[in-house]
């Protein structure tokens, strides 16, 4: 019997969800025994002519981590799932834009000039701005173009399942590959994950007083953690109340607060305006002012609570809206 | 500067503030029609991302009505609206939308005039400000950002 395929690629992400891959140490052989793997640019010699020159919906499953940033990686995806009969978003980048996404609080050319002519190590007195046809060698060098946002991946292509995290957590990807190869298919576009929120599986659950009480935000750094007790009856931000289960509760084994990795549960909308409602709700005060010294003690709230999911939010970014049968001229 | 009609959303509470507006209504107070108002039971119930998808779709200001502090129908769900008003404020910058475009007032069911005053008020500074910025006009910065290099 032949083997089903399968393949990886990466856009816009650090490397770290190909890692997770990796980290199925042993199990990793028994994946290889009972699947192909076609494509996989950065573990293996693949060129994107192996990829073309598949049948329509040869591969069973394509694991696309980070988002889509260029046209490139939109190309690619584009094709990929022209090859593929599964996509899968692997990773929280593509699932919901990921720690990339944050750009999505500047535009394109704002973060342009500041990389390459701003920031106070750049040494440039050319003025050189890549991928915009500079000559070289007598010939003209192009780039990809650099989109204005980042996009999840089910922004830019149709995806069937998700599977979020950072990266995403061994087990569920080996119960991922498994449950694509049985007969029994998930819902499409499910998200390959329990859906309750961490605390549920938390292990410090038992320690979580009935009610929160928030006098005042520490910082890991700043406060003796202690190992057994509920980090957010601590002070810390645990984000755990807010984010979907199923990665073992890893920081918190690690005694680190959740940061909010797995994206919502799937009856909330905007993880961060849910992680606001929620935490600013438990704030023990009700002085304008005293709540406003505490909840001052939170550095980058957006940054924070939109960690990685900016562009699947509700306003997706740095807010842009057409006004329709407005012409320009309106605007003096 | 074109007329600008703003759109704005009111999350009014059931026991105070939407009892006010319509005590308005009764003592034929008038106020703005830009005005759109959504009642809830409670200032409390009013989930930030209520607020958000308002302004994704369209929405100029926000402004959110409840009982004054103490007042409450259900003893302190204003005060949760409060904690939850002072956080997403800060936050909203980020997303390029001005503090001025979300307002929390408290207002008793006997103060209709207050809604009157509240809305017109709003209304004058939304105005000012212009629509949330539109697509249009960050094309036209991006050009001369373009020409700057």
């Amino acid at each position: 019997m032949k083997k089903p395929k399968v393949a990886f690629y990466w856009c816009a992400s650090c490397g770290g969800c190909e890692e997770a891959v990796v980290d199925l140490g042993e199990e990793i052989l028994n994946v290889v025994d009972l699947v192909d793997i076609v494509f996989w640019p950065v573990a293996l010699d693949f060129k994107i002519d192996d990829l073309v020159n598949l049948e329509e919906g040869e591969i069973t499953t394509a694991f696309i981590n980070g988002a889509i940033r260029t046209s490139e990686q939109h190309e690619i995806v584009k094709l990929l799932r022209r090859k593929s009969k599964f996509v899968i978003a692997y990773g929280s980048c593509s699932c919901f834009g990921g720690i990339p996404g944050l750009a999505n609080l500047f535009s394109a050319n704002e973060i342009v000039r500041r990389v390459y002519l701003e920031t106070p190590s750049t040494i440039n007195p050319e003025n050189v701005i890549p991928g915009r046809g500079d000559k070289f060698d007598g010939s003209v060098v192009s780039l990809p173009k650099f989109y204005d946002k980042v996009k999840p991946l089910d922004q830019a292509i149709e995806v069937d399942y998700y599977l979020p995290g950072c990266p995403p957590p061994v087990k569920l990807t080996l119960e991922a590959i498994k449950t694509l190869l049985s007969d029994t298919l998930p819902e499409r576009g499910s998200v390959l994950a329990p859906d309750v929120a961490l605390c549920n599986e938390c292990p410090r659950k038992e320690t979580k007083p009935d009610k929160i009480e928030l006098r005042a935000i520490n910082r890991p750094h700043q406060v003796y953690i202690d190992a057994e007790k509920c980090l957010l009856a601590q002070g810390l931000l645990c984000l755990g109340i807010g984010t979907r289960a199923g990665c073992g509760a890893a920081c918190i084994n690690g005694n680190m607060p959740c940061t909010g990795c797995m994206g919502p549960p799937g009856n909330v909308k905007d993880q961060g305006a849910k992680l606001i409602s929620a935490l600013a709700s438990i704030v023990s005060s009700n002085d304008e002012e005293e709540i406003k010294r505490i909840l001052e003690q939170i550095p980058d709230p957006t940054g924070t609570f939109y960690k990685y999911f900016l562009p699947y939010s509700i306003l997706q970014g740095k807010i842009k809206r057409e006004i329709e049968n407005e012409s320009l001229e309106n605007y003096d | 500067m074109y007329d600008f009609e703003p759109k704005i959303v009111a999350f009014f509470c059931n026991w105070c503030t939407y009892t006010a507006a319509d005590l308005a209504g009764l003592s034929r107070l008038q106020y703005s029609p830009c005005v759109r108002v959504i009642r809830l039971m409670c200032s409390g119930r009013i989930d930030p991302q209520f607020i958000l998808e308002a302004f994704s779709k369209g929405a100029d200001g926000v402004l959110i009505g409840g009982c004054h502090p103490g007042d409450c129908h259900y003893q302190e769900g204003n005060y949760k609206a409060l904690r939850r008003y002072i956080l997403l404020k800060k936050i909203l910058k980020d997303f390029g939308i001005e503090e001025e475009r979300l307002r929390l007032e408290w207002i008793s069911a006997s103060e209709g005039d207050k809604v009157q005053k509240v809305v017109n008020e709003m209304v004058e500074i939304i105005k000012k400000l212009g629509p949330v910025k539109p697509e249009k006009i960050i094309q036209l910065e991006e050009q001369t950002d373009k020409m700057e290099i």
